[in-house]
């Protein structure tokens, strides 16, 4: 690239670009493994486990973004709507394989799975919950349902996440380390948040007592 | 009995005996220059006979996956934990404490534990009881011989078998999953049967320590869990000996076991399995397939119970 580029190329959109890109990784790495005939002993089951795994990384990594803009830190909050469209993109991906790949679209055999296994319902929900989100998450959007609508339709976040660990937790046989560590980072993220929220009640009460 | 039913397997999807045992050269190329920490013991080649109870017409599942990806829980959870740390594990030398109600309890060094007895190839399917399977070439011989040496009472009406459990050498002993040392068990008659068996080796070489080494259970109709690796004590017991799995969570796991497509597993279907290999799933069989040999064991028992 020539350096009259780079100089059009404000330091800003480079960093997006490089989150952006950045967030590719986890993909790229499963593509290189595929082809290079690395995926291990079982590969549909690595390809699963790992989308699955970069979904709830991406939920969970993206329902901290708020607490640590509360705590100073606000560089990642510009990257909010990318986190979460990544969550939405590794969560399809988790899904498809599942779908195709491990069940062959065996159509009875997936709604078996859904009504019978607790953690398929409970990871299809949340899926099914991550839809609207995905859908609203353009700025047109905001504006035709109202930033209120909006804020609160995207509130969904939280349960999404809340099933997301819970999928994870059910799914394992006897680890379950990083289910616990997904779990108590979701805690914290949606502790902190009521935490947040019931500091300011008392100053929204106190600005209301004052009016005539 | 039926042996050797014919098989849905086509000629085509069978690896072909050179593929494999290049891929084994290969292998023992890396162990040779130190490459390979999951072959670090030099794994001794075995004289064994073939045997008609072997299952024929499949497709082995290749070395690299039967010595790569394990559960064998003392050496971490993940699969490939196994071959990364059962290097650790001493297994020569190597006693098994016979005991229970048998007349001749005895304390055998795995060698005069061996002697005079004729080893064999056993090729089987195993089917994992979270939705996989492989076709294994073991070596080994049937159980039966080492239970009538041992001579069990009228009173030993189940046989429990015990996993080593050395801290030192398995540092997954300190995960708190399961009730260590791992136990399994069998009733008397599923420990007799001549399908059962105790696996010495694989691929017609001793056992890698990842897969059991040196002293394994392998009861082919049953889920994989079942097949106690490096046993250090085969004891007789009049009452059903107490499980790892079963004792860590009896609603999931049963004392039985056996492979059964109509039974699901609380959390998954078992109706299917991905043989190691293959993309898309395949129907599993009732009894891993060997239905015709074992299903009289259980004739009225009702399986959905027991399972």
């Amino acid at each position: 690239m020539p350096v009259s580029a780079i100089g059009a190329l404000s330091r800003r959109r480079l960093v997006w670009l490089a989150v952006f890109l950045a967030c590719l990784v986890p993909l790229a790495s499963l593509v290189w493994r595929f082809l290079a005939d690395d995926l291990g002993s079982d590969p549909v089951e690595t390809l699963i486990r790992s989308t699955g795994d970069w979904g709830i990384r991406f939920i969970v990594g993206g329902l901290m973004i708020t607490p640590l803009r509360q705590m100073g830190w606000n560089a990642p909050a510009r990257f909010r709507r990318m986190i979460g469209l990544y969550a939405f993109f590794y969560v399809c991906l988790h899904l498809t394989t599942y779908l195709v790949v491990d069940q062959g679209l065996d159509l009875p055999s997936i709604v078996g799975d859904i009504l019978k296994r607790p953690y398929i319902t409970v990871g299809m929900l949340a899926f099914v919950l991550l839809v609207p989100l995905a859908a609203t998450s353009t700025a047109a959007m905001v504006r035709r349902l109202g930033a209120r609508t909006w804020m609160m339709l995207h509130r969904l976040v939280y349960p999404i996440g809340v099933l997301a660990v819970i999928h994870y937790y059910l799914l394992v046989k006897a680890d379950v380390t990083w289910p616990v560590i997904y779990g108590a980072i979701l805690a914290f993220g949606l502790g902190w948040r009521l935490k947040e929220k019931l500091r300011r009640r008392p100053r929204t009460l106190r600005t209301g007592a004052v009016r005539p | 009995m039926l042996i050797g039913k014919p098989s849905d397997i086509k000629p085509s999807e069978i690896t072909p005996r050179d593929l494999y045992l290049n891929r084994r050269g290969l292998l023992a190329g890396a162990g040779a220059l130190g490459l390979g920490a999951a072959f670090p013991a030099a794994a001794a080649t075995l004289t064994y006979a073939k045997s008609p109870l072997s299952t024929t017409g499949e497709a082995l599942t290749p070395l690299k996956d039967v010595t790569t990806y394990n559960n064998y829980y003392e050496f971490g959870t993940d699969k490939a934990d196994p071959a990364k740390h059962a290097g650790k594990l001493k297994t020569d030398p190597w006693t098994v404490k016979i005991d229970g109600e048998v007349a001749k309890p005895a304390d055998y060094a795995l060698e005069d534990l061996l002697k005079g007895i004729a080893l064999e190839e056993r090729i089987y399917r195993l089917r994992c009881v979270e939705g996989w399977s492989m076709v294994i070439p073991w070596v080994g011989f049937s159980l039966s011989e080492v239970i009538k040496r041992a001579e069990p009472t009228s009173k030993a009406k189940f046989v429990e078998f015990t996993t080593v459990a050395e801290k030192s050498q398995m540092w997954g002993l300190s995960l708190p999953y399961l009730d260590w040392p791992y136990r399994e068990g069998l009733r008397m008659d599923e420990a007799m049967h001549p399908l059962t068996i105790l696996a010495v080796g694989l691929y017609g070489e001793t056992l890698p320590n990842q897969n059991g080494a040196p002293l394994r259970l392998v009861v082919p109709w049953k889920y994989g869990f079942k097949y106690a690796k490096s046993i250090v004590r085969i004891r007789f017991t009049e009452t059903q000996p107490a499980t790892a799995w079963n004792t860590a969570n009896p609603e999931e796991y049963g004392f039985y076991s056996n492979v059964n497509p109509a039974v699901d597993h609380p959390r998954w279907s078992q109706a299917r399995e991905r043989r190691i290999g293959e993309f898309s799933r395949r129907p599993t069989l009732m009894f891993n397939g060997y239905a015709d040999q074992v299903s009289s064991l259980y004739f009225g028992m009702d399986l959905k119970k027991y399972y």
